[in-house]
């Protein structure tokens, strides 16, 4: 079992309004080219597979995101303290729940990346607890039956600085980010393994995610 | 709907990365249901979530895995279509809620506390624990301090305590610096989902004697 505690503080209202939008939200702007423009793409391109996918059941499409995907689903339950078979069996099954329920993938909601990753977290929730994930409800999004196209784009573009942006992290501060996703935070094991108060912990941790939310703010190099 | 006290920013984390005991994550799915302020900032997390996984090192699959899952898929093909299993109707409990209750408000098996303050246990692993509380219009609930964290869900009514007031979608996180006596609006019996990650400390002796029988 995994649990870490998470950092509890009393919530922080007036920062937390000012992310009222998702953190790494950019205003929107028209985005240059850059060296990035390849990543974009990538993950444009995952997308559209799983359109693929989608809309024609389409084999190949399923096999790419497979070859892509599986692997690192994998690695991400490994560093989260499955075993081997455990995470072999969730990756497996994430892929087989991509395929049943690729006609629920929006991508002016979510990329591939992150939509993939939610329902691996779900299945290395089920798998630990073996009971089933507790999901909020359904929301009405209001009248737009068709994703913009646009707004997909910009998602995807978004994404993609993020991903970036969590690369160009400082290794100290990355690798933080990366372990709180793996559950391996539990701040007094950390305190114990790093021999950092507990304290500091904490403001590394916001550092982090601070520094990430700037890097996706900055303006396009 | 406009929440005042939304999630801070290491829960809705920790939801996004599934490290929540599920105590916890009952409550925070709970709030997510009534805060799309919460909502987009999850959307942020679940991204950072995906931009890690993408990252992690890849650990090679079976041999034949995607053969496997291929094979399963076309076994199963013929069950994918079945409609969501989902009952829950609108109402004051949110859907993640009524399924551990089986249904709604009225499907809440209370068990007294003294004074019209009611409470209904519910069934999660981890060591936390979720309850239902229910507080009479203007009743106070015992000034508790915490060991551990708290976390309180209003899902009808409304609390005032030493740190605001608090009204449907409202999430309070209170840990071991708070020491509060939570009292219920006049106007309406306030409900609330609460969870703790440690038993609450009581700070008069007759709440205290009772504290093992009642598990809060």
């Amino acid at each position: 079992m995994i649990h870490a505690t998470p950092l509890l503080e009393k919530t922080d209202t007036a920062f937390a309004r000012s992310q009222m939008a998702a953190p790494w939200r950019l205003s929107k702007r028209k985005l240059k080219m850059s060296p990035t423009e390849q990543t974009r793409s990538h993950g444009d391109d995952w997308n559209a597979q799983i359109l693929r996918v989608r809309n024609h059941r389409d084999e190949t499409a399923f096999a790419a995101l497979f070859n892509h995907f599986a692997p690192r689903i994998k690695g991400f339950l490994v560093n989260s303290g499955a075993s081997g078979t455990m995470a072999e069996e969730c990756a497996q099954e994430t892929m087989i729940t991509l395929w049943h329920k690729a006609h629920l993938f929006d991508p002016s909601r979510a990329s591939a990346a992150t939509w993939i990753f939610t329902i691996a977290r779900n299945k290395k929730i089920d798998a630990f607890r073996r009971a089933a994930r507790v999901e909020p409800e359904d929301l009405p999004w209001g009248p737009e039956p068709e994703p913009e196209a646009a707004d997909a784009l910009a998602l995807s573009q978004e994404t993609a600085q993020l991903a970036e942006a969590l690369n160009a992290l400082p290794e100290s501060q990355r690798d933080i980010v990366k372990r709180a996703y793996y559950g391996d935070l539990s701040h007094s094991e950390l305190a114990k393994e790093t021999g950092l108060p507990l304290g500091t912990i904490k403001s590394r941790i916001r550092l982090a995610l601070e520094r990430l939310r700037q890097t996706l703010n900055e303006p396009v190099r | 709907m406009t929440v005042k006290h939304i999630l801070n920013e290491q829960l809705l984390m920790g939801y996004a990365a599934g490290i929540l005991p599920e105590a916890f994550d009952l409550v925070v799915a709970s709030h997510l249901s009534l805060s799309d302020e919460s909502r987009a900032m999850l959307g942020g997390y679940e991204a950072i979530g995906g931009a890690v996984m993408e990252d992690s090192d890849a650990v090679e699959m079976g041999a034949d895995a995607l053969a496997s899952v291929m094979g399963r898929i076309k076994s199963e093909g013929t069950v994918q279509s079945k409609p969501a299993i989902k009952h829950a109707k609108p109402g004051i409990l949110p859907e993640p809620l009524q399924d551990y209750v089986g249904g709604d408000v009225d499907k809440i098996k209370w068990r007294p506390l003294g004074g019209g303050v009611k409470q209904a246990i519910l069934r999660t692993s981890g060591k936390a624990q979720a309850r239902l509380l229910f507080i009479p219009a203007g009743a106070a609930v015992p000034d508790h301090g915490h060991r551990g964290t708290e976390l309180t869900l209003v899902l009808q009514g409304a609390f005032s305590d030493e740190v605001d007031t608090f009204a449907r979608g409202d999430i309070e996180i209170a840990n071991e610096d708070l020491n509060h006596q939570p009292i219920a609006s006049e106007d309406a019996d306030c409900i609330c989902l609460a969870a703790t990650d440690a038993p609450l400390r009581f700070n008069s002796l007759i709440p205290r004697l009772l504290q093992p029988i009642f598990r809060i």
